[in-house]
């Protein structure tokens, strides 16, 4: 059972609605779609203390699709990193919050906003880990949107040639990219095949199944010597009816009565 | 040797990083031509301790990769040392690709990054030295080897520090160098038409904050001759320039850039930097602009500020 992740994915997912909903912010679906993932993460996967956040022997955690950085910030603030309160501050004047993962707060190693720029530095983590004989591993979310970047596929051939199975990514596949649907800007398919050929060891699991994302990540490297990619199938939006798979939801932000009708929803679903 | 210093080049190298990659091969490694990729690795290396050195030609980590340079290296103020060799045209005739001719204007806006553009291979060591000394996002420019050595000791250098090279100081005034142009402003003071009344100085390390050290130290000279193998928009010259915008000195100032037109040309590094106006016979003239001494104390305040424009 993955009773205390589910929890905890449910929180999130309240707390993305109500922060982005608040702040006027953007980028709802992405959060809600990755909101699976990190609470796995945080909840079974990831090695951390909260209240010592540069804790040297931690895994790392680089959030690339940076722009979803609102359930990162709620997921940190469950986990300890910091008050719940501060969560309220998403986006203001003078919060630390900033609408794109920003290193300034606890938990957050790297800012990013600007795609593609997550992996390289991950890798860079993964070789320090190595050559200093280090235990702790480099885990990277990516979005599929992001992975048009050819400075992710640099670093995709880069990974296995220094046999990197420290270094964990896990790809949102939620199939909706910026201005359109991935199939019809990019297609990506077939996306396992391309990381298999690029000696990448890969999975694919349903990334709202707890149990899944669990057995998979609690289990890398899956082969000595090769990086590990988990391509995790999600939907854009998920816990919320009216926004699963709407483009719109990478921009608008939900008034007042579309954020009670989300909670509510979210309510029925998960309890 | 410092334990802390990892490089990573960029598929180059030949014949110059072999010793350091026999001697530290777990501090190095070659990133294929993969620009972008090196500095994201730089920094992810930077973040955990290292003080990361990445080397390739001229535009291609700087150009190349500047986002990465301005958002994973600089926002994060990490410990890395982007080197670009081949600085100004010295792969002249390699074409406009392996140019760097726009590259103080674009790596110094980059906040805060330090510019090192040693003129000699005697800068080149205080340079390194500094750079190690002080970890931090920086940018040393080199030239392509084979250099003259022009100071006859070794330098102490420091950010913002104008070192005298060479000739007369708080004369008629001097030709002040970054980078490897040093060597034209050397032959152009030993040149008999200016009766050795010139002198040569030197700032190898600089960078936005250095600007309001610098004016003080503009200001005991007459006149100044900036000096650069670089275009004229937001290089060294245009550095100077918006560190004397708010002040009223007596200085007088002149810059001396490339022009555009070199892009087009075909050539050696002398010749297109002769054919893009950086030669002695040009520093020379420039000089002899500037009139005589007992001149330059006529002009007032008002005028000199007018030559800023």
């Amino acid at each position: 059972m993955s009773k205390k992740s589910e929890q905890l994915a449910s929180k999130v997912r309240r707390e993305v609605l109500k922060m982005v909903s608040l702040a006027k912010a953007s980028h709802i679906g992405g959060s809600l779609s990755m909101a699976d993932i990190l609470a796995v993460l945080y909840q079974d996967v990831l090695r951390f203390r909260s209240k010592e956040p540069q804790w040297c022997d931690r895994d790392r955690l680089i959030l690339s699709k940076g722009h979803c950085c609102s359930a990162l910030y709620a997921t940190l603030a469950f986990r300890g990193f910091f008050s719940l309160k501060e969560l309220e501050t998403f986006g203001g004047d003078r919060s630390r919050l900033m609408t794109h993962v920003c290193h300034t707060v606890p938990g957050v190693e790297f800012s990013t906003g600007s795609l593609g720029h997550g992996l390289p530095y991950a890798c860079g983590k993964a070789v320090a880990a190595k050559r200093r004989g280090a235990l702790w591993r480099a885990f990277t979310i990516l979005s599929d949107g992001e992975l048009d970047e050819g400075s992710n596929w640099e670093a995709i051939l880069f990974a296995p040639q220094h046999r990197l199975d420290n270094l964990v990514i896990i790809i949102d596949y939620n199939k909706i990219q910026s201005f359109g649907s991935v199939a019809s800007v990019m297609e990506l398919d077939p996306l396992a095949k391309k990381l298999h050929a690029f000696r990448w060891s890969v999975k694919e699991v349903d990334g709202h199944n707890h149990c899944a994302l669990k057995n998979a990540l609690t289990t890398v490297p899956w082969a000595p010597g090769k990086p590990s990619c988990l391509i995790a199938h999600t939907v854009k939006g998920k816990g919320v009816s009216f926004m699963e798979n709407e483009l719109q939801w990478h921009y608008k932000s939900p008034d007042k009565q579309q954020l009670d009708i989300a909670l509510s929803g979210l309510d029925n679903q998960f309890v | 040797m410092n334990p802390r210093i990892f490089l990573l080049v960029g598929d180059l190298g030949y014949s110059v990083v072999e010793p350091f990659v026999a001697e530290f091969p777990e501090r190095f490694i070659n990133m294929g031509v993969a620009e972008q990729n090196m500095v994201g690795v730089a920094a992810g290396l930077a973040s955990e301790g290292f003080h990361v050195f990445i080397y390739s030609i001229a535009n291609f980590p700087t150009f190349r990769c500047l986002e990465q340079i301005r958002n994973d290296v600089c926002y994060h103020r990490y410990p890395v040392t982007v080197v670009s060799v081949g600085g100004g045209l010295a792969y002249g005739n390699l074409g406009y690709s392996h140019h760097a001719v726009q590259d103080y204007a674009i790596m110094r806006c980059l906040n805060p990054i330090a510019i090192a553009a040693p003129g000699d291979p005697i800068e080149t060591v205080a340079c390194v030295q500094w750079l190690v000394s002080n970890p931090q996002p920086s940018y040393l420019r080199l030239g392509k080897s084979g250099e003259p050595i022009i100071h006859e000791h070794k330098v102490s250098l420091d950010l913002g520090k104008i070192i005298e090279v060479e000739g007369k100081m708080l004369k008629s005034g001097v030709f002040l160098t970054t980078g490897t142009s040093l060597r034209y402003a050397i032959e152009a003071i030993r040149h008999p038409q200016l009766h050795g009344e010139w002198g040569v100085v030197s700032l190898p390390l600089w960078n936005e904050e250095t600007k309001s050290n610098i004016v003080a130290e503009l200001s005991k000279h007459r006149a100044i001759i900036s000096v650069e193998d670089h275009f004229p928009a937001g290089g060294f010259g245009s550095y100077l320039r918006e560190a004397l915008a708010d002040t009223i000195i007596q200085t007088r100032m002149k810059t001396i850039s490339l022009s555009r037109n070199v892009s087009d040309l075909i050539g050696n590094q002398d010749f297109l930097n002769s054919q893009g106006g950086l030669n002695v016979i040009k520093l020379v003239d420039v000089a002899l602009s500037f009139g005589s001494q007992s001149q330059n104390d006529l002009i007032s305040t008002r005028e000199s500020q007018a030559t800023f424009h």
